[in-house]
């Protein structure tokens, strides 16, 4: 099953901004890109063409992986404003 | 200040630690409001599995009769998996009720500790996140929420493992990824009468499923898997820089375990109910944030109040809650907030089993880091290669394969790492018993 499949198993109320902001300036000068592995939604990917880290912030679970393994430590992490973001069903 | 916002305190979070703390305070006559970022308390919060009976009595005696609880814990299993073979433990007690532990799903059951404590006089805000802290002379006076500002005697920090607001303050550091596990768990729906067949259990008892090694052998991870009604949660938590470092995403990890010749046929024909991911704080007593300051206090994972040993983390949020609403009432009683009257906080948790378990354990996870290729891959694999080498019947004399596989545990790693196990095993024995 891909993490796609698994994503769509997840409730979200989605916000038109991002709560998940890097400073691309940072990732561009990062070697392990390490958001890319460590997420568990798959939010970060880097895109060579435009040298640019795309974030998925839709499917963020909130959990702050990113934020602590961030090597540049240039993740502006909030939380989704209060009506938006994940909503655990099971949890 | 707008005196009509304020309030005695306010606690922010809506888990465990922050719902015991809000209905110990409104049982003392205090009035206090629980502000809760998600839809409703529970849902934005992850765990493996099962609460425990004895810390939730403390704060919510009756808890059983209405409570929406799966499954009663009556058999704990661990295994150790290699890659095909596996060796497995079973404790199973069917009796015994007093000191164990249900299955629960937290979306069902922090709501409806929620409910409780609104019954019982706590103002409960949902959809609110608290953006900053309001401080006067340093002191914490309030909250900023994205509406408006709250203001309290004292404020309560029950804002979970990332506690952006201890951060804030300076109470925190910034976390290591050493620091914390990453979790990824699957709720797969399996229908109540193949649990009970595959656990063989009986309608309404559980099981608790510890897994070591694996797809994580050589990684310091452990699995896991509980029993619901009619699902099985399973799930593996893995130490944030060991992803990093051995470069693979976490839900390829959970897919490798579900694939284990072991466990694939727990979950067979199971349809996925729900993915879920969450951080686990796991510094142990060496990075305990600062507790308390000024006109606030620290609780449950935003405390990073966790032994992971013991897969014991919602009994610490709440026992930490309550002793911080003691200390509260008591500040409140005294009308003084400062830091030197909320210390009391740390002298109760000094004082109960949360800190002192957390002292005992406080070498473990140096030991882990330091020597998991030791405990997590080689010993675990020799168990699994001594029963393969017990069962198996080849016209090998058998003192001829005993001699064999001792000799190749001295053979198969160098000395020098032997020794350097053993020693490490006696420093952290020591350290706990000492």
């Amino acid at each position: 099953m891909s993490i796609d499949d698994k994503l769509s198993t997840v409730k979200y109320t989605s916000d038109i901004y991002s709560h998940l902001n890097p400073d691309n300036d940072k990732c561009l000068n990062c070697q392990s890109k390490c958001c890319t592995i460590v997420c568990p939604a798959n939010v970060y990917s880097w895109d060579d063409d435009k040298k640019k880290l795309t974030v998925n912030y839709e499917n963020c679970l909130e959990c702050g992986a990113c934020r602590i393994a961030c090597e540049k430590k240039c993740i502006k992490w909030e939380y989704p404003r209060g009506t938006k973001g994940v909503t655990f069903r099971q949890g | 200040m707008n005196s009509e916002n304020k309030v005695d305190v306010i606690v922010v979070g809506g888990g465990p630690a922050g719902i015991a703390a809000a209905v110990t305070l409104a049982r003392a006559d205090k009035k206090v409001v629980l502000i809760e970022r998600g839809k409703f308390s529970g849902s934005k919060n992850v765990f493996g599995g099962a609460v425990y009976t004895q810390p939730i009595k403390e704060v919510f005696p009756d808890f059983e009769a209405s409570a929406p609880l799966e499954r009663r814990n009556v058999k704990h299993k661990y295994s150790i998996l290699s890659e095909e073979d596996s060796t497995t433990v079973c404790y199973e007690n069917k009796k015994s009720v007093q000191y164990g532990s249900y299955t629960v799903i937290r979306a069902k059951f922090d709501r409806w500790m929620a409910e409780q404590a609104k019954k019982e006089g706590v103002y409960l805000v949902e959809e609110t996140v608290v953006k900053e802290l309001l401080l006067e002379n340093s002191k914490v006076v309030g909250v900023r929420t994205e509406l408006e500002d709250y203001y309290s005697n004292i404020v309560i920090l029950a804002d979970g493992v990332n506690s952006l607001l201890a951060k804030s303050i300076n109470l925190r550091e910034d976390i290591k990824p050493k620091d914390v596990a990453l979790s990824v768990k699957e709720v797969i729906k399996i229908g109540k009468d193949k649990i009970n067949d595959r656990f063989n259990l009986n309608d309404d008892e559980g099981c608790v499923y510890e897994i070591f090694g694996g797809p994580m052998l050589g990684i310091l991870g452990l699995g896991f898997l509980y029993t619901n009604k009619d699902s099985i949660s399973i799930g593996l938590g893995v130490a944030l820089n060991e992803l990093v470092e051995k470069n693979i995403k976490p839900y390829e990890l959970l897919d490798k375990l579900k694939a284990h010749p072991t466990i694939a046929p727990l979950i067979k024909d199971g349809e996925l109910v729900e993915y879920s991911a969450h951080l686990i704080p796991e510094g142990g007593y060496k990075k305990l944030p600062k507790l308390y300051s000024d006109g606030v206090l620290v609780v449950g994972d935003a405390a990073m109040l966790v032994n992971n040993l013991h897969w014991e983390g919602t009994n610490l949020a709440m026992i930490s809650g309550k002793l911080a609403a003691e200390t509260a009432v008591q500040a409140l009683d005294l009308c003084d907030y400062s830091a030197n009257i909320l210390s009391q906080y740390q002298k109760k948790l000094e004082n109960s089993f949360v800190l002192k378990d957390l002292k005992t354990y406080k070498n473990l996870m140096d030991v882990m880091h330091d020597r998991k290729y030791s405990f997590l891959e080689y010993y675990l694999k020799k168990v699994n290669a001594f029963f393969e080498m017990f069962v198996s019947v080849d016209s090998i004399p058998k003192r001829k394969k005993y001699i064999d596989f001792i000799k190749s545990v001295f053979t198969d790693r160098k000395i020098t790492e032997l020794f350097k196990d053993g020693l490490s095993g006696i420093k952290l024995l020591w350290s706990i018993f000492k």
